[in-house]
């Protein structure tokens, strides 16, 4: 036992140790120095001390979770995981009180010291916060010796003020809008949630959280009992209002807030798109932004006012066209990458998308596409003798494209031609032995990916107005990809998941966009290691990606019916 | 008999179409520049040895693509970011103050000594961290998933560079006694250029003498051919991988210190193009060889120095060197479709192909 308690503890040592390194790398990079600059509870709590604490905090509870809930020890792993997570950070802090290494690294200054001792300097500085980071191993220790139903609604809470302290800056705005000046000071301190407001909050979602915990089995068991009429009728009404959300969405957000939404809403139709290549048919396309150019290009050139328009048509006869010549670019793009596999069709496709991004940028075209000067005065859809010009008349047709693209894959999906693209996912030989023509399937994938892609890029011309080529980086295919692999490969919920907080946050939060890419990175590398089917899992994909676990159930429970 | 791809006959036509224009297009410019002569016997001369010299860096990179694709059948696409880290890294703490300092100006020699292994450190620690967090835990994953990895972990790289370095160029310092010209056979050639194919060519002895000679290359040959027997033979399996890892890191490692040489500038973002171009260099030769890996990474050199210059000129092309990355590409799509398994490669089973 005390063996096992030593091997627990010497877990907790390394847990911290990892944490420490993950701060200060952190730090090191200036990630703390500029989230700092966010207030998430006025005066109390900033986004830079989240980031310092929350490594150890996460690693600390992942190292107690399969410790017996035997307060001391747990507490005392805690304690040391922290205090041992906090070394890092006070080499640091020394070493910079003894040698400027602004001159190599740019990000490690005085101020991001600051930050990190607390502001007492030095020697009392690492003191502080050594005992600040046991304080944090100790407290993700204590949770562990809660009861879950306790544990449960408490995190929520946390973390839902801290969400709300976080678009503070946004939700102020909009309340100041609604109800006036008074009111958003009320709740806000400008830019923070007010500390008294925080603490509501906190115990309001804790009390909403343990209601519905204590009602969620009656809701749920209601539903089922219900005939299956009346759930039909349930599910349309939760439906309808949903759509009736989305439609007066734009009323409650104001002009910027659609705009972002508009953003999204393009990257949700990027992804509905690659979810059908990757998620469905399994052909991973790393140059999907050359179908996105496509689109966008078409829909520059035909509907134009500027010197470069051919066509002039309207934005709605252009429409069309740019589905239609992004879906011949994917099926003349997807034809010499037939016989291609994985790893091979990703290094190959994104050969593509650069070709297509140096060609855009290239002299060559330049008498077609403008070359580096991109193409100006594209026209906005008009509609009703106006034109939509504000982003939340734009929105409408955002919407109205992605409506259609989740309800063109949801029918895919449970098409033939969709069951097909799961086998080709599965196994091209069995599914080709099956009767399945791989030529046509995979090429229909590709064709159904890039039109969907081609209308994002359409959109985006449009509601741009003005398109260079440097809008069209390997950057958007790997957003594109990050954000189905978030939301769960093949789902199409996880699209739009995925989508709101890819996009949508660090288009909200400056801090977030600067280290966008690194934090996407990252997420690849986390969730592929630690949830590869995503927050909102497809079941077909979940099932697939767990077969090891399910063989080796299925394995265990004959082996111990072997063993009776 | 029916051939695997359902109706292979349309697209097999569409495959000859495009086969033959790339080659009259090909053929066309080339006889066009040389009808043209737009440039003297020297200049040539010039742009093959730059090819020569471009293509060693290739074939350093691509041997790290090679190894770890023998090994592993995963394409590391974070192998460029574990070139870059080294240099950029060595740039910033050891070669710059160095220069500064006149260290480097006196004793070129050991400066140089000590920059490539301060490289070779930084790469090979990128390296193995990468290969432990990222790709161990998910050897029996399915393929693609390590493949995604890869990807997020070259983004995470670059970008935690940037943060940490700064995302400016950084000048890599110019070391006198290697400024200037040599001349060889009634040309004259860039010294740095000297040093880089030199460099190459003794590195890629070293290596194929630690592949063919030594136990550990031993192991590491037999771990390619075959994970479980290798296993049942004694080998650690695992303890090989990663040491696959590090002789390509150690190599990209180098090869940062010759592109800086050449290049004069490091920054975040280096490793991105030269990471693809070294993978097509690799796919080129035949990935999974050794020998292949060079000859790939020079006929790209030549390809990517001559070529804009042979086949875009005579078409008439304005500004035909923005075109040049494209000839990397164009050649990795055309390899992959018509010559899966590179110059000097064995045809691949299914499985690994």
């Amino acid at each position: 036992m005390a063996d096992t308690f030593r091997s627990q503890l010497r877990q907790a040592l390394r847990s911290g140790l990892i944490a420490g390194v993950i701060t200060l790398s952190v730090s090191a990079i200036g990630m703390v120095r500029l989230f700092a600059e966010r207030e998430l509870i006025g005066g109390a709590v900033t986004m830079g001390q989240i980031l310092i604490y929350a490594p150890t905090a996460l690693l600390v509870s992942l190292a107690v979770r399969k410790m017996e809930r035997n307060a001391p020890r747990v507490l005392l792993a805690g304690l040391v995981a922290g205090a041992v997570s906090a070394l890092p950070l006070i080499v640091l802090i020394v070493f910079e009180s003894l040698v400027d290494l602004r001159q190599f690294m740019p990000n490690i200054s005085p101020e991001l010291v600051e930050i990190l001792d607390l502001g007492l300097g030095p020697a009392v500085g690492s003191l502080a916060l050594l005992g600040v980071m046991s304080l944090a191993g100790i407290a993700a220790g204590a949770f562990h010796i809660l009861p879950d139903h306790i544990e449960r609604p408490i995190l929520q809470g946390l973390l839902w003020t801290l969400v709300v302290g976080l678009f503070s800056e946004i939700l102020s705005g909009r309340l100041r809008d609604f109800f006036g000046a008074g009111f958003a000071r009320l709740i806000f301190t400008g830019k923070a949630l007010r500390p008294a407001v925080a603490l509501v909050l906190f115990l309001v979602i804790i009390g909403a959280g343990l209601f519905w915990s204590a009602r969620r089995e009656r809701v749920r068991q209601y539903i089922s009992a219900l005939p299956p009429r009346q759930r039909t009728r349930l599910r349309f009404g939760a439906g309808g209002l949903g759509l009736l959300f989305l439609v007066i969405l734009p009323l409650l957000l104001g002009s910027y807030l659609s705009e972002v939404a508009n953003n999204v809403g393009i990257f949700v139709l990027m992804g509905l798109g690659l979810n059908i290549v990757v998620g469905f048919a399994g052909l991973l396309d790393l140059g999907y932004v050359a179908f996105f150019a496509i689109g966008a290009y078409s829909m520059a050139v035909l509907t134009s006012e500027g010197p470069l328009g051919l066509g002039h048509l309207t934005f709605w006869e252009a429409i069309p066209f740019c589905i239609l010549i992004a879906a011949c670019a994917g099926i003349v793009l997807g034809i010499p990458v037939l016989r291609m596999r994985g790893d091979y069709l990703a290094i190959v496709t994104l050969g593509f998308g650069e070709i297509i991004r140096i060609l855009a940028l290239s002299d060559m075209l330049k008498p077609f596409i403008g070359g580096a000067q991109g193409v100006l005065k594209i026209s906005k859809p008009p509609f009703l003798g106006t034109a939509l010009i504000r982003p939340e008349q734009f929105y409408y047709v955002i919407l109205a494209g992605c409506l259609l693209a989740a309800f063109v894959s949801w029918k895919l999906s449970e098409s033939r031609l969709g069951r097909q693209w799961m086998a080709l996912r599965e196994d091209e030989d069995v599914a080709e032995a099956m009767g399945i023509r791989l030529v046509t399937t995979k090429l229909l994938a590709f064709a159904f990916g890039a039109a969907f892609s081609g209308l994002g890029g359409a959109l985006f011309a449009s509601k741009l107005t003005s398109i260079f080529p440097h809008s069209f980086k390997l950057e958007i295919s790997i957003n594109v990809l990050v954000l189905i692999i978030i939301g769960g490969m093949g789902s199409l919920p996880g699209v739009v998941i995925g989508a709101l907080i890819l996009v949508g946050m660090p288009e909200l939060l400056r801090e977030f966009a600067e280290y966008r890419l690194l934090m996407y990175g990252a997420l690849l590398v986390v969730m592929m290691l630690a949830k590869p089917e995503g927050f909102w899992p497809s079941a077909v994909r979940r099932r697939e990606l767990h077969v090891d676990e399910e063989i080796l159930a299925i394995e265990g429970a004959s082996a111990l019916e072997g063993g009776d | 008999m029916r051939s695997r791809l359902g109706n292979l006959d349309y697209i097999n036509v569409f495959l000859w179409i495009v086969r033959a224009s790339i080659i009259v297009v090909v053929i066309w410019g080339t006889v066009a520049t040389i009808l043209d002569n737009p440039y003297s016997p020297r200049q040539w001369m010039d742009f093959l040895v730059f090819g020569v010299a471009q293509g060693s860096l290739y074939a350093l990179i691509a041997i790290g693509y090679t190894l770890v694709y023998g090994v592993l059948f995963m394409i590391n696409f974070a192998h460029g970011e574990f070139f870059m880290s080294g240099i950029f890294t060595t740039s910033v703490f050891i070669a710059i103050p160095m220069s500064e300092s006149g260290f480097l100006d006196r004793n070129p020699v050991v400066g140089l000594l000590i920059i490539a292994v301060a490289s070779m450190i930084v790469s090979v620690g990128v390296a193995v961290l990468t290969e432990r967090i990222a790709y161990r835990p998910l050897r029996k994953a399915p393929r693609l998933v390590p493949l995604i990895t890869a990807i997020g972990a070259s983004f995470f790289w670059q970008n935690f560079f940037r943060g940490l370095l700064g995302s400016e160029n950084k000048p890599f310092p110019q070391i006198a006694s290697l400024t200037g010209t040599f001349p060889l056979l009634g040309t004259e050639i860039l010294k740095t250029h000297v040093v880089v194919i030199i460099a190459t060519i003794i590195m890629l002895i070293g290596l194929n003498f630690f592949i063919m000679r030594t136990k550990t290359g031993k192991a590491i040959r037999s771990v390619a051919e075959d994970k479980d027997i290798a296993a049942l033979m004694g080998i650690d399996v695992d303890r090989t991988i990663t040491i696959t890892f590090v002789v390509g890191a150690a190599m990209a490692g180098i090869a940062g210190v010759l592109y800086a040489l050449v290049f004069r500038q490091v920054h975040f973002f280096m490793g991105f193009i030269p990471g693809i171009k070294a993978f097509t260099a690799a796919v080129l030769g035949g990935i999974g060889s050794i020998p292949g890996a060079a000859i790939g990474g020079l006929v790209l050199g030549l390809f990517e120095s001559i070529g804009p210059s042979l086949f875009l000129q005579g078409l008439h092309i304005p500004a035909f060197n923005q075109l040049k990355d494209v000839i990397a590409f164009t050649m990795l799509v055309l390899i992959l479709i018509f010559r899966p398994q590179g110059i000097v490669g064995e045809v691949l089973a299914e499985k690994k192909a």
